[in-house]
């Protein structure tokens, strides 16, 4: 598995059966730093995500509107409830993040690969929120429901059981 | 889903073996058929208009036209991928295609490597003529001086590569001190590790980037199929290397690093290479392939126990002049081979034959045998053999072999599984036959 977390930050904020049941119960996520513009990264995880089912609202005060939803400049603002804050923005921005997701009771926080921020974990861990890090939830989602693996990829799943790619 | 069993397996590193017989393959939700059905199609039904535009944008993961993946060859590639602790693998045609779809994917006219000079002929004649009309040029150099790498290595090298176990003379790659060698000029190590499958040896676990196959020999193991695989360690920062970072004009701009992170190389390995040279593999190989990764670890551990056996065996048989077996204790590569390949360093070497006449002899005994099979392969399940001089190199003179590194007399051998007395008995009424 690709990531910069030491062991102890592994087992705590990638454990694989945290990740699939958050995939599984989250129905609305607030992507903070979605950009509008279709060759970004942030973009390809909103538009796989929207087509997958989950409704994405963006958070980006340069952005009126992303892929068909209405976007806000801060968490605070969004009127939905979110049961996902999931961050494309850098470390140093995460602990503010991490401070609206507890204040509008978000259930989980998430921050995109490479985006570590051990401070925003623990305001969110304190406040009893789902944290997962240095992960992208579109690569997960891809691992557990099959389509990482048709493009070659290694899911590590290794399992004798029926039909068993979903979460 | 059922919590606790998976949680529980998730949380386990399984074994090789294990993997073996079982990575990048779920049983089938709709038949449960147990062995990995072979998708002979060429495309594929999208699910909708929507799907189908993400898909060609790369947006969704999916099978688009078995040219750039195939759900049979996908169970191959993720399998081998697991084998050699990889983040995942792009399969091929073949194993020179393996080689060209990682050129292809990394360098740009102008751009050079720096390559091991022992290394599959096939290889060196890519690597020289059809390179050269790309515009990259290779600098061959004796891989057992890391400082002859250094000096090999200028602004242009965007590269460095070798032969886990080389050609001819069974050398062993230094693979950790090459890693560090080239990450300290930024620029990732291929390593081509046919001969040594990743039960003797993983590349990546040492420190290489990426990773080769030609799984035509071992990893497919019966002689049936012509196959390769690039394999990544997803480790490699590509976000300096142009042809992975840059918008990709192809892709509306898309800068693959960025999007795909560590996925980036293979993503653009599959869906630009693959997809522009058509060097794919077909799902019937991918499936015999996969039921040869089934037996690999009982296939090499028999493979490097006759070979060592047979090396042992000709060593002190009066009819040999030389053999080069890293095995062997007073081989000069024994050391790195029992560094790099503990359990055996292979089961392909040559050795020389003790004669006045070398070139005669050597076809005098390739006549004389009974088991080993004549013809330009290894790594099958049976023995092999190969006489360079009478064949491969035939229209060389004695000075000129020499000059390339091969004798006159040198024969190279493919231990094979065949019960080990037969072996050596061949090898030694052969041996006693030849008159030269
Ligand atoms: C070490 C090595 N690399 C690459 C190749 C090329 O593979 P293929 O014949 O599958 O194209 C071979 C084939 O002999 C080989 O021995």
């Amino acid at each position: 598995m690709n990531t910069v977390l030491d062991e102890a930050a592994r087992i705590k904020y990638q454990d694989p059966g945290t990740v699939r049941t958050i995939l599984s119960n989250t129905k609305t996520i607030a992507m903070v730093g979605l950009s509008p513009k279709s060759e970004r990264p942030s973009h390809f995880v909103a538009t796989y995500l929207q087509y997958e089912g989950y409704r994405v609202i963006p958070v980006n005060p340069m952005a009126k509107e992303v892929l068909g939803e209405k976007s806000y400049p801060d968490l605070l603002s969004v009127p939905d409830k979110i049961d996902m804050v999931n961050v494309f923005r850098h470390p140093d921005e995460c602990p503010e993040i991490a401070q609206q997701a507890v204040e509008i009771g978000a259930k989980t926080l998430w921050l995109q690969l490479r985006v570590v921020s051990l401070e925003a974990a623990r305001i969110a861990e304190e406040a009893g929120l789902n944290v997962i890090m240095d992960r992208c939830v579109k690569i997960e989602h891809g691992r557990y429901n099959g389509s990482l693996h048709w493009v070659g990829m290694n899911t590590e799943i290794i399992t004798a059981r029926r039909g068993r790619r979903y979460f | 889903m059922n919590g606790q069993t998976h949680m529980a397996q998730e949380k386990r590193k399984f074994g090789f073996e294990t993997r073996m017989l079982h990575a990048g393959h779920i049983p089938d939700p709709v038949t449960g058929a147990r062995a990995v059905p072979i998708y002979q199609t060429t495309s594929y039904v999208f699910e909708d208009t929507d799907k189908a535009a993400q898909l060609f944008e790369l947006k969704q993961y999916g099978n688009i036209y078995t040219r750039i993946n195939n759900p049979t060859t996908a169970t191959f590639e993720e399998r081998i991928a697991s084998l050699e602790n990889a983040t995942g693998a792009v399969a091929t045609a073949s194993g020179m295609a393996a080689q060209m779809t990682t050129m292809m994917t990394l360098l740009e006219p102008g751009d050079e490597i720096v390559s091991s000079a022992h290394l599959y002929g096939g290889t060196v004649t890519q690597f020289t003529h059809t390179f050269r009309k790309l515009g990259i040029t290779v600098h061959f150099v004796d891989p057992t001086h890391i400082d002859d790498w250094a000096a090999a290595i200028t602004p242009k090298t965007r590269a460095l590569y070798g032969e886990t176990i080389g050609n001819p003379r069974g050398s062993i790659l230094d693979i950790e001190a090459l890693a560090d060698l080239a990450h300290a000029h930024k620029m990732p190590l291929i390593v081509d590790s046919t001969f040594a499958t990743p039960y003797l040896c993983r590349p990546i676990d040492w420190g290489a980037d990426l990773v080769v196959h030609s799984a035509t020999k071992f990893l497919g193991g019966h002689g049936n199929s012509i196959a390769g695989v690039v394999l990544d360690s997803g480790k490699f920062d590509f976000s300096t290397f142009s042809t992975i970072a840059d918008p990709d004009p192809a892709y509306h701009g898309l800068k693959f690093y960025e999007t795909f992170g560590h996925y980036g190389f293979l993503m653009k390995a599959r869906a630009v290479t693959l997809r522009d040279t058509g060097a794919a593999l077909s799902p019937f190989n991918a499936f015999l392939l996969i039921q040869g990764l089934e037996t690999l670890s009982l296939r090499m551990e028999r493979h490097v126990q006759n070979a060592q056996a047979v090396a042992q065996f000709l060593s002190q048989h009066p009819k040999v002049d030389w053999v080069a077996y890293a095995g062997l204790p007073d081989n000069e590569y024994h050391a790195l081979a029992q560094k790099y390949t503990p359990k055996g360093p292979g089961a392909i070497f040559t050795f020389g034959i003790k004669a006045s006449n070398p070139r005669a002899a050597g076809k005098e005994f390739i006549e004389s045998l009974h088991l080993f099979s004549h013809l330009a392969n290894v790594g099958d399940a049976r023995s092999l053999v190969i006489h360079p001089a009478s064949t491969t190199h035939q229209q060389l003179s004695d000075e000129e072999l020499a000059a390339g590194g091969v004798d006159a007399g040198m024969i190279r051998l493919s231990i094979g599984l065949e019960t080990l007395e037969d072996l050596l008995w061949d090898l030694d009424q052969a041996l006693l036959s030849t008159s030269a």
